[in-house]
């Protein structure tokens, strides 16, 4: 049995423990409502972008010779997975369920037979897969210094991967990051962006479009565009999943805490009275002696 | 009949500009400047930097932009960029920033010639706005 003085040094460090937590959680919950509504905002460029090279797409007839980037090369041999984490741990299981999605990616491509490569974007995801896919990671990018997620930023990675693609280094790009649903839910995504997978189903516009310059151009400028934009449109909802998971689990935490400290205290005060009621009776049966 | 369309404005952190009552729309297009007007043809165009004038009921907007993409579509223009700023708000001393960042890009030989003429582009609107 713990003496007194143990337990209240132990409950006293849970409470500051607390404090931690709950501070953390406020944090969370403030930068949370910034990254949500950048999320939002983000959402109509990207998805403004998605229709055009929807609608480019469709209305060019020679599909063979289009831009790579949109056809593929035609081969499936060499995987790029641009995996995407935070740089800060403390926010549950966040980090892990990308790297859950990615491994399960993993361990099926190298089923098959293929070759892999890896980007980690975040030392979060770095840390926990170069212990089992360490020379797979070609590159490694982390955005420690910058606050929030900027358009710059993506455009990095995005030029990176568009570099590699031209080099010849894989075939098919695929990038993993959480989709924000709500505080509680983040959905773990794997969203494939070269070559562009594009649901023909979606045709609601039989309208023929002016080119200025030719389809082409336009395809071949965009593409690449469009590739960064998807980053950035993942680095943003990745950020708000990222503050969301962060923030149920300093809930969690603080909750827990106060439930210990609970329990803690009703142990040190049962244990005081029990010193108490043992000093009593070894003064009274002391009395009695004489 | 009402001569006016829509236009909207985005940049990849969030919704620029949304504007219902504009009657006509200036884009420094790839080749050449293109005004648009209502009802005009389905159109994707590439921008070069340049500036965008916007003409409404309200009065007459400019804004310089350096890079975009316009659609216009069922009297709907959307425009994609990634760098704009209003030339009512923004400050001297940034579009000097910017043009000398420009300045320094030209200087760089290695360039093809796309992205020579695009910063030559950049460098002759800068400087005909400081």
């Amino acid at each position: 049995m713990a003496s007194l003085d143990d337990l209240k040094k132990r409950i006293a460090s849970v409470k500051s423990t607390q404090k931690i937590t709950k501070a953390m959680k406020m944090v969370a919950a403030a930068k949370l409502r910034k990254a949500q509504e950048s999320a939002e905002k983000g959402r109509p460029y990207s998805e403004k972008m998605n229709n055009i090279i929807l609608n480019l797409s469709n209305g060019i007839s020679d599909k063979e010779n289009t831009s790579k980037l949109l056809s593929g090369t035609g081969n499936d041999k060499v995987h790029l997975c641009v995996v995407m984490t935070s740089d800060r741990g403390l926010c549950g299981g966040f980090n892990s369920n990308i790297i859950k999605k990615a491994k399960s990616y993993f361990s099926k491509i190298s089923a098959e037979d293929k070759e892999l490569k890896i980007i980690t974007v975040g030392s979060k995801g770095n840390d926990q897969l170069k212990r089992v896919y360490g020379e797979k990671i070609i590159e490694n990018i982390s955005f420690k210094e910058s606050k929030n997620a900027n358009y710059f930023d993506a455009d990095k990675v995005g030029k990176m991967v568009i570099e590699k693609f031209e080099a010849g280094e894989f075939d098919i790009c695929t990038i993993f990051y959480n989709q924000f649903k709500n505080v509680i839910t983040q959905i773990p995504q794997a969203q494939q962006i070269v070559p562009l997978n594009n649901e023909e189903d979606e045709n609601n516009s039989d309208e023929s479009y002016e080119f200025e310059p030719d389809e082409d151009e336009i395809l071949s400028n965009l593409l690449p565009k469009n590739i960064s934009t998807q980053i950035f449109k993942a680095m943003l909802e990745n950020s708000a999943s990222e503050q969301g998971s962060r923030m149920s689990a300093m809930d969690n935490a603080t909750r827990n805490a106060g439930e210990m400290v609970d329990k803690l205290t009703i142990e040190y005060n049962r244990s005081r009275q029990a010193a108490i009621t043992k000093e009593l009776i070894e003064i009274i049966s002391g009395a009695e002696s004489l | 009949m009402s001569e006016e369309f829509k236009v909207e404005i985005v940049n990849p952190e969030k919704s620029f500009l949304s504007k219902e009552d504009v009657t006509e729309v200036v884009v420094p297009a790839f080749e050449g400047e293109m005004g648009i007007l209502k009802d005009h043809i389905s159109i994707i165009s590439f921008l070069k930097p340049g500036i965008i004038t916007i003409y409404s009921k309200s009065g007459v907007e400019k804004f310089y932009v350096e890079d975009g993409i316009v659609e216009f579509k069922n009297n709907n223009l959307s425009i994609l960029t990634s760098s704009i700023f209003n030339l009512n708000e923004v400050e001297k001393n940034k579009l000097q920033d910017l043009l000398k960042l420009a300045e320094e890009e030209g200087s760089k030989s290695e360039a093809n010639d796309q992205t020579k003429y695009l910063v030559d582009q950049k460098i002759e609107v800068l400087k005909s706005l400081n």
